[in-house]
């Protein structure tokens, strides 16, 4: 692997100067997705810059409700707070659902967020990849594609993002503060991540040298009603080959409101905006739920073979929607 | 089962287990060694073709890089010892992933860096990598792994088959398994005045001395191996393989000592895997389940290099009865890399096809699938016509259905249901072979009453250092405390691999051998005193090994498990699998029970989780790590149970034993996919039962599944 320098900087305008003085430079939170690939050669920093040491590391509660995470706190300590328990079971459950203890424990809230795919060609040098050089082709697209994208996908790319943690984000409309050279900026989570079009490479709307500083989330008090349900291949330490985030608001049965995300369907956390449109206003059922999940999955392309993420996802649905409407019932 | 008397049968945990757990035992890139450099293997990034440029200047020039290796300028090996070591000395490329050239550097992240670097361009052939059964290039071989026949044939099969009132006639299909011992391939290896010595992760050093030997040219003595402590190997350490001799060269060419392990990703290939393999079984029973008609045609796959077939039918040939039987493997040379041992070869996938298909057919007849088993457990060998030393599967098959709670079970499949999880059983048999092979061993008696036993058995994890101790102190009529047992080192006494469940069984023969002469050697001594510089008896067991009687010997067990079906996602877990088994007399319970939970565990794995992912455009397997390569891990773990059946077989060897260390994973893959089906309604022949392959079944619309293939 490339020798590479490392620094530990004093501040948040230090750390953002570092990156923008060296194109060369990489943030360093957790490492346990970064080491790994500068390992397999897929990313070859020349200069780490160490975030962990930031004063980014407090959970705090919102003026008004609401969550404000620091980007080093650590995945276990986040799903382990009172208040996100209580308040936000969905994100409890999409952080303890994901990677293993020992990972939890070093991985960081805004390392979680930006992690690359876990697609196997992305992470092979030997194998042609637009993500990791452009213009050099996909082996996905036909190739070995079961966890890969069935939405938003384009002929250049079929990648999904593996962030279990990103899904229950994306439901809650949560909002990342990032420090750029030029100052402080807010990106709705549901517009971090983009999805590949022409430009796989490009896998989120920040600039180079962005630093996600916090990521707060706004209050939502009826996803105290809120579940993560993940699918995965064995019963632990695995990612996802399909999820489903899901908060349900109702007024006797009626769906007064509802947040819902699709995980490991795209390139990016999949907010399931026309599933939830179709539910507002409705009684809930396991058909209405079942309708609300083909009007979403009637864009899905699958590839050869992924087929089975659509039942999967529409199952999921149905099961994280009538499962909360249960459980609000008095 | 009466109480043991000596330290045989008696609870001990591993003497080396605290070494272990607190890191003071050294794995073999872990010995200090002064002036050490470190190696890099180069994979070979094409599938089929020749090397026709190697660039090695821009690794050079990375400070800290101390040599390439590669065909042009490694130093030269013995031809024809084995095609798969003979590295570094040709253009050729037989699969991609071939070890094609290494790198030496100061550091290790050096050495990566630079093989990073190494520039080489290849002529490459169209290549063929998947197994398939309408392959041209499909053949019989000679001999089956290790020397079976290829074929066999007794009555006639196709008119018995055509008169049986029920018939079975199914194909299974398994996929690429990966070892994936926790310590990757690794050796250290130095040249010290013309002789080599490597610490060496593998599971039988005194073979891999012999090879390395014949390789380098050299007189065995020459090469010393030790393999101390083996993080696994699950068979891919069973013979040298290419880090060892890759490591070697790197030392002989730098003149350093030099320190090599390979990647994950590099297990992946060139140290051997379970070859897929495509298995058709066909059953013809009358109404009651007798079996008149047994055969099964097992297909796998080997490399251009060497031919490795997988004797998956040879179970067949002992399991079950019938009259009219007919056993075939067919083989096909593919650009892959070269299968290899991977625990319980053939008997593993070889049951899976056959207990699946006996599963089968108690469904067919409308019999309980224990009773099915019952029902044709032969008396005698059905192809031997050899009386068993002793047969026991009916036993664990009892033993289990008591303790499993078997009776009350309905058959009809899907039919139960908890909640929104789909709720079956699954029984499956198992047999294994219990052989031994001969190895020699040494016992000295100290003047101060205490003994030291010396044979070259490799403890890859397993006990069985610990297991050798306690035959030892017995055999020497002493309490443990007074033996001291030494292992792992190419310079005592030889013995041969840790593998085939043959490790105790050959080891603990010499060690009782050696300990009875040392007796009988001492009771000679005059005054019965031992001199100051001990008394030591060195013995082989040879000639008593070839003159045991060619009888059917084996090890049986019966699988039983629960699991249970998520409807909406297909999703299998499985909270219950009990295993029986009858393997002789067990040495150390703690040790034993590890290696059957183990097994077990393992071939749930494959049942459920493991599955090497071929990519036929590069002939290679995607998921090549722990991330992609799902092995069970302990959540999927629920509850897992093993026991034994008191065993006394007299003519096995002198401790008893028949080997624990593979029964435990035959048959548990078919025990969990004929309750996949119990659950389901479902049964998948193609493993492993992931949960896409229960949802495409389950869904309303589930041929629309298959036909999202982009523009
Ligand atoms: C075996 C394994 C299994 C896993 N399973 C799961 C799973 O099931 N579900 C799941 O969601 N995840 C899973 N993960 C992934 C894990 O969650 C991520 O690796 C982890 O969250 C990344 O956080 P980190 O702090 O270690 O990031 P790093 O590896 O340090 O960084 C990741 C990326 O983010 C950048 N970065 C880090 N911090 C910041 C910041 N503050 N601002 C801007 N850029 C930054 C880095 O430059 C880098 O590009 C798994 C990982 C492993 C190794
Ligand atoms: S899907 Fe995306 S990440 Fe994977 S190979 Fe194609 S371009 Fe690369």
């Amino acid at each position: 692997m490339r020798a590479f320098r490392y620094h530990r900087p004093a501040d948040v305008t230090e750390a953002v100067a570092l990156l923008d003085a060296d194109p060369e430079a990489a943030y360093l939170g957790g490492g346990t997705n970064l080491v790994d690939l500068m390992k397999l050669g897929v990313q070859r920093p020349g200069l780490l810059v160490d975030v962990t040491g930031l004063p980014l590391d407090t959970v705090e509660p919102g003026p008004d409700g609401g969550l404000r995470i620091g980007a080093t706190v650590r995945n276990s300590d986040l799903a382990a707070r009172p208040l996100v328990r209580r308040d936000y079971p969905l994100l409890a459950r999409a952080l303890l659902d994901a990677a293993s203890g020992q990972v939890r424990n070093m991985a960081t809230t805004g390392g979680n967020l930006l992690q690359r795919t876990r697609c196997a060609y992305f992470q092979d040098t030997a194998k042609a990849c637009n993500k990791r050089e452009p213009g050099t082709g996909c082996a996905a697209l036909h190739g070995q594609n079961r966890e890969l994208a069935i939405l938003g996908w384009s002929e250049r790319c079929v990648a999904t993002h593996p962030s279990d943690l990103a899904v229950a984000l994306v439901a809650l409309d949560a909002v990342a503060e990032v420090r750029e050279p030029d100052g402080p900026r807010d990106v709705r989570l549901t517009e971090l991540h983009r999805t590949p079009g022409h430009h796989p490479e490009r896998e989120t709307t920040l600039p180079r040298g962005a630093l996600i500083t916090a990521v707060r989330v706004p209050p939502l008090p009826f996803a105290r009603r809120s579940t993560y349900l993940k699918v995965r291949d064995r019963a632990a330490f695995a990612f996802a080959v399909g999820s489903v985030a899901a908060a349900l608001d109702l007024d006797g049965d009626v769906v007064r409101d509802v947040r819902l995300a699709y995980g490991a369907v795209a390139h990016r956390p999949w907010r399931a905006y026309r599933a939830e449109e179709l539910l507002r206003g409705r009684p809930i059922t396991a058909e209405l739920a079942a309708q609300a999940a083909d009007a979403e999955l009637a864009a899905a392309r699958p590839l050869r073979h992924n087929g089975f993420k659509v039942p999967l996802i529409r199952n999921l649905t149905v099961r994280a929607l009538t499962g909360l409407a249960g459980s609000v019932r008095p | 089962m009466s109480a043991p008397v000596g330290a045989v049968g008696r609870e001990h945990p591993r003497l080396e287990g605290q070494d272990k757990v607190t890191g003071a035992a050294r794995y073999a890139v872990e010995y200090p060694v002064e002036d050490v450099t470190y190696g890099w293997a180069v994979p070979a990034a094409a599938t089929r073709g020749r090397i026709v440029r190697v660039d090695a200047a821009p690794a050079l020039a990375l400070p800290g890089v101390l040599d390439v290796l590669h065909h042009g300028n490694a130093p030269r090996l013995t031809p024809g010892v084995d095609a798969d070591l003979f590295l570094l000395q040709e253009p050729t490329v037989h699969y991609r992933g071939q070890f094609v050239a290494v790198v030496v550097a100061e550091s290790i992240e050096t050495a990566r860096e630079a093989a990073r670097l190494v520039r080489i361009d290849y002529d490459t052939e169209p290549h063929s990598t998947v197994l398939s059964e309408h392959h041209p290039g499909l053949y019989r071989p000679d001999k089956v792994n290790p020397s079976y026949p290829a074929d066999t044939e007794d009555g006639d099969f196709d008119a018995g088959f055509a008169a049986a009132e029920v018939r079975i006639d199914a194909t299974y299909r398994t996929p690429a398994y990966h070892n994936n011992p926790m310590e990757p391939h690794a050796t250290t290896a130095r040249w010290q005045d013309g002789r080599l010595l490597v610490h060496d992760s593998n599971q039988g050093s005194s073979p891999v001395q012999a090879t390395l030997a014949e390789l380098f040219a050299l007189p065995r003595e020459a090469v010393r191996v030790v393999a101390e402590h083996v993080g696994g190997g699950f068979g891919s350490k069973g013979y040298a393989k290419a880090a060892v001799v890759l490591a070697a060269l790197a030392a002989r060419q730098v003149d350093r000592p030099v320190r090599l392990a390979l990647t994950r990703q590099q297990l992946f290939g060139p140290i051997g895997y379970r070859t897929p393999t495509i298995q058709r079984v066909r059953l013809g029973a009358d109404a009651d389940g007798r079996i008149a008609a047994v055969c099964h045609d097992a297909i796998s796959q080997t490399s251009t290099l060497t031919e490795f077939t997988e004797q998956a039918a040879v179970y067949t040939r002992s399991m079950y009865a019938g009259r009219h039987r007919r056993t075939t493997h067919r083989v096909v040379r593919l650009d892959v890399p070269t299968p290899f041992w991977m625990r319980a070869p053939g008997e593993c996938p070889g049951a899976y096809a056959l207990e699946s298909a006996m599963d089968e057919l108690a469904t067919a007849c409308g019999l309980d699938p224990v009773e099915l088993r019952i029902r044709n457990d032969p008396t005698v060998d059905p192809e031997q016509k050899q009386p068993f030393t002793s047969r026991n599967l009916v036993a664990c098959l009892r033993d289990g259905a008591r303790r499993f709670g078997w009776a009350d079970r309905d058959p009809t499949p899907g039919v139960r249901r908890d909640g929104r999880w789909l709720v079956g059983t699954g029984v499956a048999g198992a047999s294994y072979p219990a052989r031994a092979r001969a190895a020699a061993a040494a016992a000295t008696a100290a003047p101060d009453g205490t003994f030291e036993v010396r044979i070259n058995a490799t403890d890859i994890g397993t006990g069985a250092r610990t297991a050798l101790w306690q035959v030892a102190a017995d055999a020497l009529g002493v309490p443990v405390d007074r033996v001291a047992i030494r292992v792992g080192d190419s310079d005592l006494p030889a013995a041969g691999v840790a593998g085939g469940s043959m490790g105790t069984a050959s080891w603990s023969w010499a060690v009782i051998r050696a300990c009875e002469g040392l007796r009988d050697r001492l009771r000679q001594a005059p005054g019965g005193a031992v001199p100051a510089d001990g008394v030591t008896v060195e013995v082989s067991t040879a000639d008593e090994v070839r003159a045991q009687r060619p009888l059917p010997r084996y090890a049986y067990g019966a699988h039983f498990c629960e699991v249970r079906v998520d409807a909406d996602t297909g999703e299998v877990r499985v909270p219950r699998l009990l295993g029986v088994f009858a393997a002789g007399r067990v040495v150390n319970p703690t040790t034993a029970r590890s290696q059957l939970i183990g097994g077990m565990t393992m071939g749930m794995s494959m049942a459920l989780h493991e599955e090497g992912v071929l990519d036929e455009r590069y002939g290679d397997w995607v998921n090549h790590d722990f991330a992609m390569y799902h092995i069970s891990g302990c959540a999927d773990v629920e509850r897992i149970e093993a026991y034994w059946l008191p065993e006394e077989d007299p003519d096995l060897n002198p401790a008893g034993v028949k080997g624990l260390g593979e029964i435990g994973i035959v048959g548990a893959a078919a025990a969990i996919t004929s309750a996949v089906h119990h659950a389901t309604g479902v049964r998948v022949r193609d493993l492993p039962v992931r949960l896409d392959k229960l949802l495409e079944e389950q869904a309303e619309d589930g041929g629309s599944n298959r036909d999202g293939v982009p523009p």
